[in-house]
Formats: structure tokens, C-alpha cells, sequence
């Protein structure tokens, strides 16, 4: 085995406890649904603690196998060795720490209360160290590339920097000057909120190009000037889209517009699916059989979608309606589900064909492709479920709460059973995947050589 | 210019357009519509909204969870008010739970909640739809 191969054990490890994290945001995602419709279940984990559960849950599972990804991709296919084995471990612990920390505060009921980042601010710290230390690791490792950069290492430094950034400006609120000003609070809140979005959003696209790289064997797409065009419009949005997120807060007027308009220009890439379209099947005829490119397929109409239902919501007449209501659910479900979920899992499976080879035996290929559908088909349902509860919400005139939420309850079964199946297609998925990452990157030779001839090291 | 030049100036400009943005967001961008007092009694209630994780639940401006209803304007809406809120504040629901505050801590939050009420209105009451799809007077 080679160098590259002894180092990449790191990136294995996170994307395996990525896959752990997912398996719990589910569990959890399915309890907190059940009690949106019986506030009685399952008390002893109320819905005050299921919720930070599954978001956090959820959002560790996109930041561990994006980053597990860099760290594996960087030296066994960038010919990149990385900057410092040890500082990418220090990593490692010091994130799965911390996770654990944060769990136990959840489950104690201590509580930071901010939206995303409900844990106490002081576990902030060790999470923004981890981060720094990823920083220096990933661009110590890159700036050895002599030659010019293809667009998916931008991508990457980009999230890292402005992970760090957006995380930073989350906690701004710890300062009077910003906690005691409740429109600033809530603006700079949802800016930061809105930009660490866009943060993992650049690590996930970034993933899915190199991804796509590999599977055609062709890297020049990724270098070519569209590629570059397009990442500057994600990163434009990223810097200034976010404001959309903000349109009843009594901020300045220009601040709304500008998130109108940037969020606009999302419209330039709307266009761009539409056009490639018939490439985009042509492709998925060529490449079906690799299960690393059905899954980067899958993201591609979730974007279609998604990216629909964003640039409606982003118009302010009809965010007046659909503002608060479970539309931006929908939205964030579509894009961290749909979206970024798909093409983490692309990259989960891009690594295991790369090491066992792409023909997996049936007792892991048919989980997997049974999960994908029902949990593709699933994903559309409840999507679909939750735009009707939330045109129902932002519909309903009367002032009680309680009669909306009657109202609504159809759109919320169906809500629950359709997650229930989404829950059910991803831990189908996700049980193979853990256990053939826990073997790559545990050395049970005794397994993948069960799974494939003896492994052999691309480059 | 070089494209890795020209790449590296774009990204520049954008990062400097960005934070010069930043700057006015967190100053000229966010002041208060209106004369709020912030006192110690609203930080208190604003401590407790955190530690007890309301936003898992309630939402200002739209801004958190669905399990219960927003609460910008739950003490200058009609038929609601403070001693409305301090009602559900002590008891809880069937689904909120309670959480055995004191006299003072629900006082405190309801000084919170009045705090936040002041600044603004959501939903907008009168907005006035341009055809271009701005709203204005949403405030």
C-alpha cells in the first residue's frame, strides 16, 4: 500500500462518523416529526431536545464526510500529501469531543438556544480550533500545487474560510453591542446563518465536481472557465444572498433588496440545468451502474427543484406568504436532504468503488439501491407535504394557533409517513456504507476482501 | 491579465465588497426602527429564552421553529398580551412544556417578549406589493 493510502485513514474515519451522525439525525428527525403531530411522544426526549438533536446531527454529518472526503481525495487522488497526518487526528478527536459534549448537553437540557448552534457558546471554542487546524492542514497541503487550480479546491478553501467567518459572526451576540439591539441580533444571526449555509453548500459542490471528475476520468471541466463563472455567482450568493432569509425584519431597505436581487441571479443557473439537460441523460445512461454517479443524479433534480421553489420563496411579495411557514422547511430539507445528502453520499460511494471496485456484491448493492429509491421517492413527498402545510400556514387568516395547526394536519401525516419512509430509505443506505467504510478504514482485510480481490491503489 | 491573476482579483474584490457590506449590516443597516429600551430585566428574559431553548419551538419574524407559534408581537396582538403569555409562560401546554419558572423569571420574559414586540410588526400590516415583486412598508 502506498503512502497515500496509509494517510487517508483520517478522512475515512470522519466520513465514517459522518455516517454514524446521519443515522442518529434520522432517528431523532423521526422522533421530533412524531411529536409535531403527538406532543406527547416519547417525552423523556422532547421536542426541545429532538430538534438540536436532528439539526445538529444532520449538519455534523454534511461538515464530517465533506471534510473526511478532502482529507481522503487530497492524497491518494490530488497527489497532495497532506500537510500534517497528525494535526488532520487532532482533528478528528477534537471534533468527535466535542460532538459528543454537545450531545450530552442536549440530553441534560443545557442549552445555548440560538438556532443551528443550540449548545452552550463555550463549546464553540474547541469547534472553531478544530476548524483552524483543518484550515492550515488544507491549504499548507494545496499550496504545493504548482500547477493552476481546478475549480473543487477553490470550492473547498472557500467553505473552510468561510465556515470560520460565518461561525465567527454567529456569535456576535455575546456582545452587547449586538445582543441589545434585537434587529441587529436577528440580522446579523440570519446573515451568518444564511453564509454558513452557503459555506457547506461550497464544500458539497466542490465534492461533487471532483466527484464527477473521477467517475469520467476527465478533470477539464473542472478547470474550465464556466466552472469558475458559476463558483463565483455560488460565492456572490453566498456573500449577499442571504438577506432573503430577512425581508420582515425591520432592517434597512437596501439590505432587502440586495438579497433579492443577488438571489435572482440564481436564475442564471436555473437556465443552465435546463440547457444541459439532455447531456445530463446521456450521462446518467453512461455512468448508472456506478452507484457513486446515481446518487450525484439524484442531487441534480433536487437542485432543479430546489433552486425553483428558492427563487419563488426569494421573491418578497410571495415571501410574505410563505415566510415562517414549513416552505423554508421544505426548502432546507430539499437542500440538506436532496441536495447536499445525495452528493455526500455520491462521495461515500465514490470512495468505496475506488477501493473495492464498482460491482458491490448484492447483500450491499440491493439495500442500497432499494433505500435510493424509497428514499428519493419519499424525499418528494414530504417535500411535497410540507409546501402544502406551509401555503396552508401562510394562507390561514385567523388569529389561533391552534386552528391552524388543525387545519394543517393532513399536509403533517402525510409529512410523517413520508419521513418515516425517507428514514427508512436513507438507514438502508447508510447501514452498508457503514459498515464497508468501517472496514476500509479499519484495515478488516477479512471483509473487503469478502467484497472484492484484493485492494489495489489507484492513482 | 493571467487567468489565475484575473481569479484571484475577482475573489478579492468580492471579499472586500463583502466585508465593507458587513460593516454597514452590523452598524447604519440594523438600527433600532424606534427607541427600545434594552435593561437588566430584559437581559434576564433574554438569558432564560436561550438556556430554555424557546426557538426549538417559536419563531421571531419567522426566525426558528414550527411546534409553536411566532412571538414578535404576542404582547401588542389582540386578545393577547402579557398576562396571556404569562399564562402559557407558568403552565405550559399540551405542547409546551412547563418550566416550573418563577414569579420573577416569567416576569423577566415577558419583559423579553415586550422588548422584541416594540421594535416592530410581523407580518407586515399594510404592505404595498410592487410589481417587480418588492414589498414596501413591511416594516
Amino acid at each position: 500500500m502506498s503512502d497515500a493510502a496509509d494517510n487517508d485513514n483520517v478522512g475515512l474515519w470522519f466520513i465514517l462518523l459522518g455516517l454514524c451522525a446521519l443515522a442518529g439525525g434520522l432517528v431523532f428527525g423521526t422522533i421530533g416529526a412524531s411529536q409535531f403531530l403527538y406532543p406527547g411522544f416519547l417525552q423523556e426526549v422532547p421536542f426541545f431536545k429532538s430538534r438540536p438533536l436532528h439539526v445538529s446531527l444532520v449538519v455534523s454529518w454534511i461538515f464530517l464526510a465533506a471534510v473526511g472526503g478532502i482529507y481522503y481525495y487530497l492524497p491518494r487522488h490530488c497527489g497532495l500529501k497532506l500537510f500534517s497526518d497528525k494535526l488532520a487526528r487532532l482533528h478528528f478527536w477534537l471534533f468527535m469531543v466535542t460532538g459528543l459534549a454537545i450531545l450530552g448537553c442536549y440530553f441534560s437540557g443545557r442549552f445555548g438556544g440560538r438556532e443551528y448552534w443550540e449548545f452552550p457558546a463555550v463549546l464553540s471554542i474547541p469547534i472553531f480550533l478544530s476548524w483552524i487546524l483543518f484550515g492550515i492542514n488544507y491549504f499548507r497541503t494545496v499550496a504545493r500545487k504548482r500547477d493552476t487550480w481546478p475549480v473543487y479546491l477553490w470550492m473547498w478553501g472557500t467553505g473552510a474560510i468561510f465556515f470560520l467567518l460565518t461561525f465567527s459572526e454567529a456569535y456576535l451576540w455575546l456582545f452587547p453591542y449586538f445582543r441589545e439591539n434585537i434587529v441587529r441580533e436577528l440580522t446579523v444571526q440570519w446573515k451568518a446563518y444564511g453564509a454558513l449555509v452557503g459555506s457547506w453548500n461550497m464544500l458539497a459542490y466542490g465534492t461533487a465536481i471532483f466527484v464527477m471528475s473521477r467517475i469520467s476520468g476527465d478533470d477539464r471541466p473542472a478547470r474550465s472557465n464556466l466552472a469558475f463563472a458559476l463558483y463565483f455567482l455560488g460565492l456572490t450568493n453566498l456573500m449577499f444572498g442571504w438577506s432573503h432569509h430577512n425581508y420582515p425584519i425591520p432592517n434597512a431597505p437596501l439590505i432587502r433588496n440586495i438579497g433579492y436581487i443577488v438571489s435572482m441571479s440564481e436564475l442564471l443557473l436555473l437556465g443552465r440545468i435546463i440547457w444541459n439537460w439532455r447531456r445530463s441523460l446521456s450521462t446518467y445512461q453512461k455512468y448508472r451502474h456506478q452507484q457513486a454517479y446515481r446518487f450525484l443524479f439524484a442531487s441534480e433534480w433536487w437542485i432543479f427543484l430546489n433552486l425553483i421553489l428558492a427563487l419563488i420563496i426569494s421573491v418578497p411579495a410571495v415571501n410574505l406568504i410563505t415566510h415562517g411557514t414549513h416552505i423554508t422547511v421544505a426548502h432546507s430539507m430539499g437542500s440538506t436532504i436532496g441536495i447536499n445528502t445525495m452528493i455526500l453520499l455520491a462521495s461515500v460511494f465514490c470512495v468505496i468503488e475506488d477501493r473495492v471496485g464498482i460491482r458491490l456484491p448484492a447483500k450491499y448493492s440491493v439495500p442500497v439501491r432499494v433505500g435510493y429509491w424509497l428514499g428519493n421517492g419519499s424525499l418528494l413527498v414530504f417535500w411535497v407535504a410540507l409546501i402544502g402545510a406551509g401555503l396552508g400556514r401562510g394562507t390561514y387568516s385567523g388569529g389561533s394557533f391552534q386552528e391552524m395547526m388543525a387545519l394543517i394536519r393532513p399536509y403533517l401525516l402525510v409529512f410523517l409517513v413520508s419521513g418515516v419512509g425517507l428514514a427508512t430509505g436513507l438507514l438502508l443506505i447508510l447501514a452498508p456504507s457503514i459498515r464497508l467504510i468501517y472496514a476500509l478504514g479499519f484495515r478488516d482485510r477479512r471483509l473487503v476482501a469478502a467484497v472484492a480481490p484484493p485492494m489495489e491503489t489507484t492513482g | 491579465m493571467k487567468p489565475a491573476l484575473m481569479k484571484r482579483v475577482v475573489a478579492l474584490s468580492l471579499f472586500a465588497t463583502f466585508m465593507a457590506y458587513s460593516m454597514y449590516v452590523y452598524t447604519a443597516g440594523t438600527h433600532l426602527p424606534q427607541a427600545v429600551a434594552f435593561h437588566a430585566k430584559v437581559s434576564a428574559g433574554q438569558r432564560l429564552f436561550q438556556e430554555n431553548n424557546c426557538i426549538a419551538c417559536h419563531q421571531f419574524y419567522g426566525l426558528g421553529g414550527y411546534m409553536g407559534p411566532d412571538l414578535t408581537n404576542v404582547i401588542s396582538a389582540t386578545g393577547k398580551g402579557p398576562l396571556y403569555a404569562g399564562v402559557f409562560i407558568k403552565n405550559g401546554t399540551v405542547r409546551m412544556p412547563n418550566f416550573h419558572f418563577t414569579d420573577e423569571e416569567a416576569d423577566a420574559v415577558i419583559a423579553f417578549l415586550t422588548y422584541v414586540d416594540a421594535a416592530g410588526k410581523y407580518p407586515a400590516e399594510n404592505p404595498r406589493i410592487r410589481w417587480y415583486g418588492t414589498v414596501e412598508d413591511a416594516k
